[in-house]
């Protein structure tokens, strides 16, 4: 079977100052599972958008040919019009509408331009019948299960006369027995001719219903495997996605002391109300003085919100377990006290809810203790330059004055005063939550070198990362998560690459 | 030539902050030319900023609101309906008067609370949650004013603070001394604080304007103090609602810019998230930011009913929409956390301008409120041009 629906050929894709894909190149035979590994950050999304046309036509280099003609798709639209569909992780649903609409919006049925709804309602009923969704078309998509959700996209998908379905991890949010029927449904629609390019974290899913995998690492096709010829096994592949060589530097450190447990979590879960699922599940951790433990996991692993939820639950999860600093039970009602108790959150996420954009450097560092520089409420401006002074220096911050807005430093200079901003809360646990993401290789090391002094001065570090070799080049342990639970806890000395990512793809 | 050049760079990078100062002279220089003078009299500016002052107190409270990305539709008819009893405590129970300014004002709290708890604690959005109190409010200023109608007030302490004038002690050539006395100490405070920032700034090796500008700005503000009051001396002098617009400015620019409160308020404005994970109460805030809204616009209703001598059944109608606009002229930011006190009491004081210079040059009603509009749309474009262009 030699008939190739798409070929992409030599796909180049910068952002400013990162190549998210580098000459890649993906081949996808008509009628196969064809799935898409890699790390975070590997560029399988990426290389997605660019087929789907998010990025449009010369936003990019290289050529997509489809069907056997070179393709120029300038917005989503010309990719749906040609037959090639994509459900991303987050579902495109409206919540508010019924499942007939939801599958017709923007692809209504029509008489002379005036919506024929009862034709509609017919027509969704054989597209549910297709999916094997057995529910009332009428019915309220918020009053479905997310994997019945993901059937109705699929099924909005057929309705399109969709060809290349691409699904971005369609199981991430699922659960055994939806994911098992969502495997079963995609095998079907094979069966049918679809032709099918699926991103997944998990293995055994990979290992279970592929035709191909395609790896990609730092924006690279790594290989193309293929399961007649028995490549197909949960260790190659793992073996392909991590196989970076360690060049990355990393400052030693001088002496570890490690000292007594300061935070453990006991049969710790938080379920999240609003997205109706338990986001942790029985966690089980310790941190002890003068120790980097690295939390390791791919996207959605739950590694994020196990921080939040130790950090005065500002996202109100319902919290289960029990949670103790220094051999005393905790029970925070706001991040306030979780601040007073201690802690500190860097956020992944700096500019969404890490800093204050339109605001000073000296505002932003002073912005989680402001008692620090006030007396009775009254804020002590001298006090306050004399604090950012400090932290502009020490962490090497480079801006023309501390009076200039964070909003136009560079992402290092900024990841630098969020650090500044919660050291100044004086924390003896600091959590990170990726330091080092969107930032350059010097100021990578810079914020290497502050965690170890840091940690010599007896802080105790939690650093969630998605990068391997910063979690194993700075961790004295390392916790591995994935779909909430932590799979696994590895000791400095046995972790390797390959274990880790066993671990998170579990 | 240099001094040209940082003049335009001093005016191309602050132009957001400047923008209102340069709006009013240009304002106040053109009313004064097409009315040969009358708009810039003694008579006329004293009438105009005692005429704007319980719209200017509206509009600093609006403006820390419209920081935390709320609105408060309902300070209208709060402040008519407080009016309203503070004139039966006045006349009806025969309270003292300094009994009922601090009943109303706790009054006004004790409303921004509710308000805030709507908004805080029950998260309904500010708009309706406002809108409903403006609904309640109105009907019940008719419920208490309906017996009576109109009530008089008759109490020559209370009427002073809408009508009244600080004592001049003495007269010079027909000018009112104390008021006098007021600006210069005013021009004397202005320049030893300049100073005193200047030589702060430069302690720390911050980047300050050049000698000759800032010798340029000192003159230029102190000339403006001393001519405003210079101005109002040839009238009546400072009046009773002047000194507390102003207590009320300097007050809440204290809060907003030297204390922790303030800064919570700016960063809850800027990024809610980021404030919670900082550790910072955003339900307190909004608390806070709700309850001195109210609080200040009891101070209105006391302002308006004084100045009136007198509550009636329409009291406070449409002070929210001016209110509102006041602090969007002066510069406060629909997206959160930008937005200055003194901005808000420039942005009252343009909109008084617009309606006191056109009612001198008689331009019809009708013309009058296209106008005023075309100058908020106009406040709010440049607004969102100038943020544009500052990233």
């Amino acid at each position: 079977m030699a008939d190739v629906i798409l070929e992409m050929a030599n796909i180049t894709k910068t952002f400013p100052g990162v190549k998210a894909l580098d000459q890649v190149n993906f081949q996808v035979e008509k009628g196969e599972i064809h799935f898409l590994v890699g790390e975070n950050g590997a560029g399988k999304s990426t290389l997605m958008k660019v087929l789907s046309g998010v990025y449009p036509y010369g936003n990019y280099e290289g050529d997509i040919i489809y069907e056997g003609k070179v393709q120029q798709f300038n917005k989503i639209q010309d990719s749906v019009n040609v037959g090639i569909a994509i459900i991303y992780q987050e579902l495109a649903l409206f919540p508010d509408l019924s499942v007939y609409e939801n599958i017709y919006m923007g692809n209504e049925v029509k008489d002379g331009g005036i919506i024929n709804w009862n034709q509609t309602i017919v027509k969704a009923k054989e597209m549910l019948q297709k999916v094997n969704l057995k529910v009332n078309p009428e019915t309220l998509i918020k009053d479905l299960g997310v994997g019945k959700q993901q059937l109705v996209e699929i099924a909005k998908a057929l309705s399109k006369q969709v060809k290349l379905l691409i699904l971005d991890e369609p199981t991430a949010a699922l659960n055994e027995d939806d994911s098992e029927n969502l495997l079963e449904l995609i095998k079907e629609l094979k069966k049918q001719g679809i032709t099918c390019i699926m991103i997944s974290h998990k293995l055994k899913e990979v290992a279970a219903i592929a035709d191909k995998a395609t790896i990609l690492r730092d924006g690279q096709t790594i290989i193309t495997l293929d399961a007649k010829k028995g490549e197909i096994d949960e260790p190659t592949i793992i073996r392909h996605m991590v196989g970076r060589e360690m060049n990355q530097i990393y400052p030693e450190r001088a002496n570890r002391n490690i000292g007594d447990t300061v935070l453990e979590l006991i049969n710790w879960s938080a379920y999240d109300t609003q997205l109706g699922r338990a986001v942790v599940k029985d966690a089980n951790l310790h941190l002890k003085r003068g120790e980097i433990i690295g939390i390791a996991g791919l996207m959605g692993a739950g590694r994020t919100e196990l921080a939040l939820s130790m950090f005065g639950n500002p996202k109100s999860y319902k919290l289960m377990g029990s949670m103790a600093l220094n051999g005393q039970a905790q029970n925070f009602k706001h991040t306030s006290d979780a601040i007073k108790a201690g802690m500190a959150y860097v956020t992944e996420d700096r500019k969404g809810n890490g800093l204050f954009l339109l605001n000073t450097i000296t505002k932003n560092v002073s912005a989680s203790k402001l008692s620090g520089i006030a007396h009775n409420g009254i804020i002590n401006t001298n006090e306050e330059i004399k604090v950012a002074e400090h932290y502009k220096n020490s962490l090497h911050i480079k801006a023309s004055s501390i009076e200039q807005l964070v909003g136009k430093l560079s992402g290092g200079n900024q990841q630098k005063v969020s650090l500044g901003k919660w050291l100044f809360a004086g924390p003896n646990i600091l959590i990170l939550d990726e330091p080092t993401r969107g930032i350059d290789v010097g100021a990578k090391f810079e914020i290497y070198s502050v965690m170890n002094t840091l940690i010599e001065k007896g802080m105790s570090i939690i650093m969630i990362s998605s990068e391997l070799g910063e979690i194993l080049g700075m961790s004295d342990r390392i916790y591995v998560m994935a779909e909430g639970k932590i799979t696994g806890e590895l000791d400095r000395q046995e972790a390797d690459q390959e274990k880790v990512m066993a671990l998170a793809t579990k | 030539m240099n001094l040209l050049k940082e003049t335009s760079h001093l005016i191309k990078d602050n132009i957001r902050d400047y923008g209102m100062y340069i709006a009013l002279v240009a304002i106040m220089i053109t009313f004064n030319v097409m009315t040969s003078g009358t708009f810039m009299s003694s008579r006329n500016i004293s009438n105009l900023l005692d005429a704007s002052g319980y719209i200017a107190v509206l509009a600093v409270g609006m403006t820390l609101v419209i920081v935390i990305r709320h609105i408060d539709l309902s300070v209208g008819y709060v402040a008519g309906f407080l009016g309203a009893i503070a004139a039966i405590l006045l006349m009806q129970q025969g309270l003292s008067v300094w009994l009922v300014i601090p009943i109303i004002l706790v009054l006004g709290i004790v409303i921004g609370l509710m308000n805030g708890f709507l908004i805080a604690q029950l998260g309904i959005p500010a708009f309706v949650a406002s809108l409903a109190g403006m609904l309640i409010f109105r009907g019940a200023l008719l419920q208490v004013t309906e017996g009576t109608g109109t009530i008089i007030v008759q109490d020559d302490i209370f009427n002073a603070i809408g009508n009244g004038y600080l004592p001049a002690i003495k007269y010079f050539y027909n000018r009112h001394v104390l008021t006098l006395i007021i600006g210069a100490v005013g021009v004397v405070l202005y320049i030893f604080s300049e100073l005193k920032n200047r030589h702060d700034k430069s302690k720390y090796n911050f980047d300050v304007i050049s000698m000759p500008i800032f010798l340029i700005k000192l003159v230029f503000v102190s000339a403006i103090i001393a001519y405003i009051t210079w101005i109002l001396a040839g009238y009546n002098g400072i009046s009773w609602t002047l000194v507390i617009v102003l207590l009320v400015t300097m007050v809440y620019h204290f809060i907003t810019n030297k204390t922790v409160l303030g800064r919570q308020v700016y960063a809850v404005g800027s990024n809610p998230e980021a404030a919670h994970l900082s550790g910072i109460n955003v339900k307190n805030v909004t608390y806070m930011v709700m309850g001195s809204m109210s609080m200040l616009a009891a101070l209105s209703g006391i302002l308006y009913t004084s100045r009136l001598q007198s509550a009636t059944t329409t009291a406070g109608m449409l002070f929210e929409l001016d209110a509102i606009a006041a602090a969007y002229v002066g510069g406060v930011s629909s997206a959160g956390g930008v937005g200055k006190v003194t901005g808000a009491i420039i942005g009252a004081i343009v909109m008084a301008s617009l309606t006191n210079g056109m009612n001198l040059l008689g331009v019809g009603i009708s013309y009058q409120y296209m106008i005023r509009g075309g100058v908020l749309a106009g406040a709010v474009i440049f607004d969102v041009i100038t943020r544009k262009r500052g990233k």
